[in-house]
């Protein structure tokens, strides 16, 4: 009875002496508002702090209301005629813009009449990967069905045979072909940077010396260099007559630049697995490809997902780059759509809705991995 | 019960770290069947001896000979004596993605590629062997130390090894789980299993062991029998190091 009255004599002796004038402000008071208990404790707790909550205040109060005026209240949301006159006269942003131009920005030069065959084939896509995106579809079955999509997805695209249209590769454009580039970039590139960061802790100095070489070398030049590269200088040295599809080209390129990074984050990941998980691999017999998918690789991905998905994601917005080598991708798309000078004065509106696409996608990879994270930690917290 | 063809053998084996000569006319032969504890000082070289004869560690010098088979480059020769060489570490190194079953499984399924049935049923008897049968489904995080080495000294059995090396078993264990690792071993070794074990728990050394080695600055001083090495050890120097270890 008399040792916990001691601790609470002591407990209060010891807050009286480190934070005198704290300790008064913060003795709690029953009757006060909850809310504005919170705002005292955390808004105005100091002199600064309530300097920098009243500017804050300010500012919020200078930006939003005009934003909302701008962007919702005074907006032009349909055009009756099809033209940007009804937004000439509005005031507000110019929505109309998208009921016009939303299938040129989707889908950029790729045929008009024959848009359903993209929009299909980014909405297999889609579902695809949301469907694979589930622990509980993680079957060998998912393997094939991937399969069987890539080849009902290459058909639409090209056409060409059951009754499609052919449509050649350079109108291809908009959103499938960012989604197409980012995700065959980052499929092919994955593999490759494990091979790449593997080699670069390679006991065989050949091995570890063209790995190193090559990380470092993609590492030091910017992207727009390596496509420049891949779609202006490397025709060059093919033989007189043989020429590499453009997008082809340029996937090549963004995959051998973004498994350079890759393999990097990588690295990190096997580095810190401790050696005695090897050890007992190498005891038991394991020989090292085995060691390495069953023992150190699935332990070292685990650890670097975010790493890896901020790769992706830079990936993904990467794509913008093709533009300078002629594709257009999303972002080019949007711009070749406002090029239509009724609708030009409209452009503030036609890259705020790419925007968002680009972000819609980058923050679902990143929930994604945030998930996947505390899902492969189960069980296994050391 | 033991054979007279040595099994492991060690001639004059020599190993650097860089310029440090850690392992120095190391020499040693083991019998089948036979058990030989090894002890000496903090970094006399006996992790690095023990671990030359599965050759985590290569050496530079001397031969080393495992059921006849000489260790050098040869990658198949390696992983053929690695699949009859079991090793149990100071720190488990279970692998902590896999649960106690898989990591028992692992190596039959993907090293002797024994059908899935057969691996799991082998497991479960070990496990029951080594007395944590209901621990199967587990990760290792979620097991006592103790009861992760026991784990750990199924996994290396699952692959039916002729040979066991132990390095300090016991060591990183909590006092009152030491007991349990041991008994274990015990076990095994009343079973005719061939066993090399640095260790410095003497009371297990006594019970099992048929030769003692001693080691002290990458040698081996002393080569004896339990009943001598303890009674009337023939060097000054193992003298000193029973005295510090039995001392108090
Ligand atoms: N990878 C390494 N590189 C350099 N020196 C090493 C390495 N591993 C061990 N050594 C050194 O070699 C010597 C022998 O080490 P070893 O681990 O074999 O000793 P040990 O007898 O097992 O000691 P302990 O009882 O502490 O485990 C030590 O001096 C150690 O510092
Ligand atoms: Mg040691």
């Amino acid at each position: 009875m008399i040792r916990p009255q001691d601790d609470i004599h002591n407990a209060t002796a010891a807050a009286d002496v480190e934070e005198p004038s704290s300790a008064v402000l913060a003795a709690p008071s029953a009757v006060v508002w909850k809310p504005l208990n919170w705002a005292k404790s955390n808004l105005f707790d100091s002199v600064p702090n309530a300097i920098m909550t009243l500017l804050a205040v300010l500012l919020l109060w200078e930006v939003v209301p005009p934003l909302l005026s701008w962007g919702v209240f005074n907006a032009t949301w349909f055009s009756a005629d099809g033209t940007a006159a009804a937004c000439r006269d509005g005031t507000g942003a110019c929505w109309a813009l998208m009921g016009e131009k939303n299938r040129l920005m989707l889908f950029g030069v790729y045929p008009y009449d024959q848009h359903w065959r993209p929009a299909l084939a980014t909405a297999l896509v889609i579902a695809m990967l949301a469907t694979s995106a589930l622990r509980r579809f993680w079957v060998p079955a998912l393997a094939y069905a991937w399969l069987g999509v890539v080849l009902v997805v290459a058909w639409l695209m090209w056409g060409g045979i059951l009754g499609l249209r052919y449509v050649e590769t350079p109108q291809w454009g908009g959103l499938p072909l960012t989604l197409g580039l980012a995700l065959l970039g980052i499929v092919l590139a994955f593999p490759l940077s494990i091979v790449l960061a593997l080699g670069r802790r390679s006991n065989l100095p050949a091995i570890r010396a063209v790995c190193t070489g090559y990380i470092e070398l993609v590492r030091g030049v910017p992207l727009v260099s390596v496509l420049f590269m891949a779609s202006v200088m490397f025709p060059l040295f093919l033989p007189e007559g043989v020429t590499i599809d453009k997008l082809l080209r340029a996937l090549v390129g963004m995959t051998l630049f973004t498994a350079a990074y890759l393999a990097e984050a990588v690295r990190g990941g096997l580095q810190a697995i401790p050696r005695g998980q090897e050890e007992a691999a190498d005891a038991l017999g394991l020989p090292y490809w085995r060691k390495m998918r069953l023992i150190v690789l699935p332990q070292a991905l685990r650890l670097v997902i975010p790493p890896i998905v901020n790769q992706f994601i830079s990936c993904f917005k990467d794509t913008s780059l093709v533009t300078i080598v002629g594709l257009y991708d999303l972002l080019a798309a949007t711009k070749a759509s406002l090029a239509d000078p009724d609708w030009r004065p409209f452009f503030v509106e036609g890259y705020i809705a790419a925007a968002l696409v680009y972000w819609v996608f980058c923050f679902s990879m990143s929930r994604y991995s945030q998930w996947l994270e505390r899902e492969l930690a189960t069980g296994t917290r050391r | 019960m033991t054979d007279d063809a040595p099994v492991v053998e060690l001639i004059d084996v020599q190993k650097w770290y860089g310029a440090f000569h850690v392992l120095k006319d190391v020499s040693l032969s083991v019998r089948k069947g036979e058990k030989v504890v090894v002890c000496g000082p903090s970094g006399s070289g006996k992790s690095t001896m023990i671990r030359c004869v599965n050759r985590l560690e290569e050496h530079q010098g001397g031969r080393i000979i495992v059921n006849g088979i000489e260790l050098a480059d040869d990658l198949k020769a390696i992983e053929a004596i690695r699949k009859d060489v079991g090793m149990v570490f100071q720190s488990f190194n279970l692998f902590p993605h896999l649960t106690v079953l898989e990591n028992l499984t692992l190596a039959p399924l993907w090293v002797k590629h024994v059908p899935k049935a057969e691996a799991e049923d082998l497991a479960m008897q070990l496990l029951q062997r080594v007395r944590i049968p209901d621990q199967a489904k587990k990760f290792p995080g979620q097991l006592s130390g103790g009861q992760q080495q026991r784990v750990a000294i199924a996994r290396a059995l699952a692959m039916k090894p002729s040979i066991m090396l132990f390095d300090e078993p016991t060591s990183a264990l909590d006092p009152e789980m030491v007991k349990e690792v041991l008994d274990v071993m015990i076990e095994l070794a009343g079973e005719g299993m061939t066993m090399i074990c640095v260790t410095h728990e003497m009371g297990f050394a006594r019970a099992v062991a048929d030769t003692m080695v001693f080691m002290a600055e990458g040698r081996v001083i002393e080569t004896s029998p339990p009943e001598q090495f303890f009674s009337d050890p023939k060097s000054e120097r193992t003298r000193q190091f029973l005295g510090q270890i039995i001392g108090h």
